[in-house]
């Protein structure tokens, strides 16, 4: 029997009626059921807060300098992630580097406000069940978390050993950077979201 | 070839092929499909024999589920929570859409494989770790969950530990369904062969496509309400417990202010087109099916198309008539009972369409022609009698009655099942290169469809009459009830039969497997779409080379043509 030719077209290259690459149709169709995972969080948060007698203000209990440090931290690096996706679209691998470097960064001071307002709530003893405000303030945040946890991982898997492909097959590896930045900044929209209906209203 | 190269373990374990994913996701949901109809058995006896002991089996079930045979309550409950999650869950979606899906949707696309292989390849492990999680759940202290398949709170909130672990187990059913479906319509968008336009797919793709929109987005829903339901048991919270609550004459010690009613809408944002994920892909199957044994084209091919992409977007607009019950207010009933009334026309169009097909073909009675066949009015019976529960009114006599079991069971089981068993009759010679016994087939069929009525037909009696669903004694304290009690022995009868007559289909699975000879045919059915265009068994890479398609994908007995079929991939 003939050998078969199990190659699947189009993972690097663009279809041309579709005008996208595989990887990056399945991202877009990922973040079509995030934006589904987050609605069903929010709406939960409309429901909720609609059937309340009482809803506290969000800035009684929530500190707003924190949060608004946060979502300047997260817009940056949303800025950065686009510079590297730039740069390493032109094979600018030092520019790359040092931009998703600073993506990474600014991930991890990002967590770092998170842990640390989240731990002045526990010093002051509220916690998930002390009431519904709180309750869904740590589950909307805690899933944001885990996002950015797992862009985190992703982006410092690309600046590390990831990195290699940049040199092997730049495009492919130019694509992933792509999609990886498309995530990204879907999770900083979610926070600013957040931090609008949480801190703010 | 290849594949010569490769460890059986790459090969036909951890393999990345989407024909071995798909036979693995078939294999693996054929076996939770057996053992949630059995845990239905078990509670078949206790409603046709309350309080009595079940013979043989019942001494096996252990002293804290069934002391001496008899079925405890909680044990029931479990039994009935299971029987549910399993079969949609674990059974019926993970074939139609996993191993059908996934089987079929690159051979009949002409692609050499799913966009994604590897994810592909992921999606089955965290099904099966999601199922594997919910066969643990019977043995953690308390048993499985409890509260039913739709896990409504308060109750499930404050039930045994099992209810956690079915959370946790359907994080991971969750996240497998996701990766698929991105792989769905990733391979469906993009790996189309040359010539093969959208209006040029088979129906069943056009089911697959719409279905993995469905999963796609409605399932996350369901997730976050999975997140919230996890944060009230593990962390103390109160999304779903409304203030004030008492438990066994004990104020819950929580701060309240949640809503159960909120749970039920996130539960049925998914619960509804969960509904068309199940009956799409039947649907797919059956006019696959249909088509190739009337030996004629399609009766409207473009208003079935048409049909399923507004069944669809109506789906997402429906969940809400599930709950006419729950007080919601009658603006909202009113709503969901007229975008109720309105999904119900696609899906006649569709049923109408396969019934006109029939008209003037020479029809071919196989053994899947036959299950295809049954399924339209099967299916028929299902669906008229869901309208009803769809008009509020009514509903309010109906709700959670035997009724709403026999209507949607005519869709699931003599409807889906059906369609799944069909399939598999019709795809065998494909995937074996072997074709399965006729006369056994035929013994699989005949009594399966007699039993399949003789259990559900009675319960619209039993429902009108009002009995309720989810009584533990079948509803043996209830006046109302004794009319139509002596209906049960007659259906547990009928579902231990239908159990017995699924022997026929298993030896037949097993021994055409086991044959030493090979059906040489490529095409044995002289069918059009591409799968049957690939060698037999399909090899890695699916075809001698990548195929063209020149025509849509039914012609069969096209005036002036040589055979009464035109695959098309001929030129």
């Amino acid at each position: 029997m003939s050998v078969m030719n199990t190659a699947i077209p189009y993972t690097v290259e663009a279809r041309p009626e579709t005008g996208l690459y595989n990887a990056k149709l399945g991202m877009w169709l990922f973040l079509a059921s995030e934006v589904m995972l987050f609605g069903g969080l929010f709406s939960a948060y409309v429901f909720l807060r609609m059937a309340a007698a009482h809803w506290p203000a969000g800035s009684s209990i929530l500190s707003i300098p924190l949060g608004a440090v946060n979502t300047v931290v997260l817009i940056t690096s949303s800025i950065t992630m686009s510079l590297a996706s730039a740069a390493v679209k032109e094979r600018k691998f030092d520019q790359f580097k040092v931009n998703l470097g600073l993506t990474i960064l600014l991930a991890l001071v990002f967590l770092s406000v998170k842990s640390f307002e989240y731990g002045m709530k526990f010093s002051h003893h509220m916690y998930p069940k002390t009431n519904t405000f709180l309750a869904i303030y740590f589950a909307l945040t805690g899933v944001h978390v885990l996002h950015v946890l797992g862009g985190l991982v992703v982006n410092a898997y690309f600046w590390g050993p990831g990195s290699r492909m940049g040199q092997a097959d730049p495009q492919r590896f130019a694509n992933r950077i792509e999609i990886a930045g498309l995530y990204w900044n879907f999770v900083d929209v979610v926070w600013i979201l957040l931090f609008v209906t949480l801190y703010l209203l | 070839m290849i594949l010569q190269g490769r460890s059986f373990l790459r090969r036909c374990i951890f393999s990345t092929d989407h024909k071995v994913v798909g036979i693995q996701y078939g294999i693996t949901a054929l076996f939770f499909l057996l053992f949630g109809f059995c845990l239905m058995l078990l509670m078949r006896w206790q409603l046709a024999y309350p309080g009595t002991p079940i013979p043989w089996i019942g001494q096996w079930l252990g002293e804290n589920r069934a002391p001496g045979g008899v079925v405890l309550p909680e044990f029931y409950n479990e039994l009935g929570a299971m029987h549910g999650t399993i079969m949609v869950f674990l059974g019926v979606v993970p074939l139609l859409v996993g191993a059908f899906g996934n089987y079929l949707i690159p051979l009949q696309i002409g692609a050499p494989d799913m966009a994604f292989p590897k994810l592909n390849m992921a999606s089955y492990w965290t099904y099966l770790l999601g199922g594997l999680t919910m066969l643990v759940s019977f043995f953690v202290p308390g048993g499985a969950a409890n509260s039913g398949w739709t896990a409504y709170p308060p109750l499930a909130d404050i039930a045994t530990a099992g209810q956690t672990v079915w959370l946790l187990g359907m994080v991971c059913i969750i996240t497998s369904s996701l990766l698929g479906s991105i792989n769905f319509i990733t391979t469906i968008f993009q790996l189309r062969a040359e010539g093969l336009t959208f209006m040029r797919l088979p129906f069943f793709v056009w089911a697959q496509l719409i279905t993995s929109f469905l999963l796609l987005l409605a399932f996350p829903p369901l997730e976050a309400a999975g997140i919230l339901q996890l944060f009230d048991r593990v962390a103390a919270t109160s999304f779903f417990l409304p203030s004030g609550l008492v438990v066994s004459g004990e104020p819950l010690k929580v701060s309240g202010g949640g809503s159960a009613l909120l749970w039920q809408h996130l539960f049925w944002f998914l619960g509804h087109p969960e509904v068309y994920v199940i009956l799409l892909p039947s649907m797919g199957i059956v006019t696959e099916i249909i088509v190739n044994n009337i030996r004629r084209p399609l009766y409207g091919y473009r208003t079935m198309v048409y049909s399923v992409i507004f069944l669809g977007l109506m789906s997402f607009i429906v969940w809400a008539h599930h709950m006419y019950l729950t007080g919601m207010g009658t603006a909202l009933s009113a709503f969901f009972q007229t975008t109720t009334m309105i999904i119900s026309i696609p899906s006649v169009v569709i049923l109408s369409c396969l019934f006109l097909s029939l008209w003037g073909g020479s029809i071919r009675f196989n053994t899947p022609m036959l299950f295809a066949l049954s399924f339209l009015p099967m299916f028929g019976i299902g669906g008229l009698t869901g309208l009803p529960l769809g008009v509020a009114t009514v509903d309010i006599h109906l709700h959670d009655t035997y009724y709403v079991i026999g209507h949607f069971h005519y869709i699931v089981a003599p409807g889906t099942i059906f369609a799944i068993f069909a399939g598999i009759y019709y795809w065998f010679p494909k995937v074996t290169g072997k074709r399965m016994n006729e006369n056994l087939g035929q013994l699989h069929f005949w009594p399966s469809l007699f039993l399949m009525n003789g259990i559900f037909m009675p319960m619209f009696i039993q429902g009108l009459a009002g009995v309720s669903r989810r009584l533990y004694d079948g509803g043996a304290q209830y006046a109302h009830a004794q009319g139509v009690l002596h209906l049960n022995v007659g259906i547990s009868m009928c579902a231990w039969l239908l159990a017995l007559f699924q022997i026929p289909f298993i030896v037949n699975l097993i021994w055409s497997m086991a044959k030493k000879e090979k059906a040489a045919l490529d095409n044995p059915w002289e069918a059009t779409t591409l799968e049957w265009a690939a060698p037999t068994p399909p090899p890695h890479g699916n075809f001698r080379e990548i195929p063209k398609v020149y025509r849509g994908p039914y012609e069969y007995s096209v005036p002036g043509a040589a055979k009464d079929f035109t695959p098309q991939s001929e030129a």
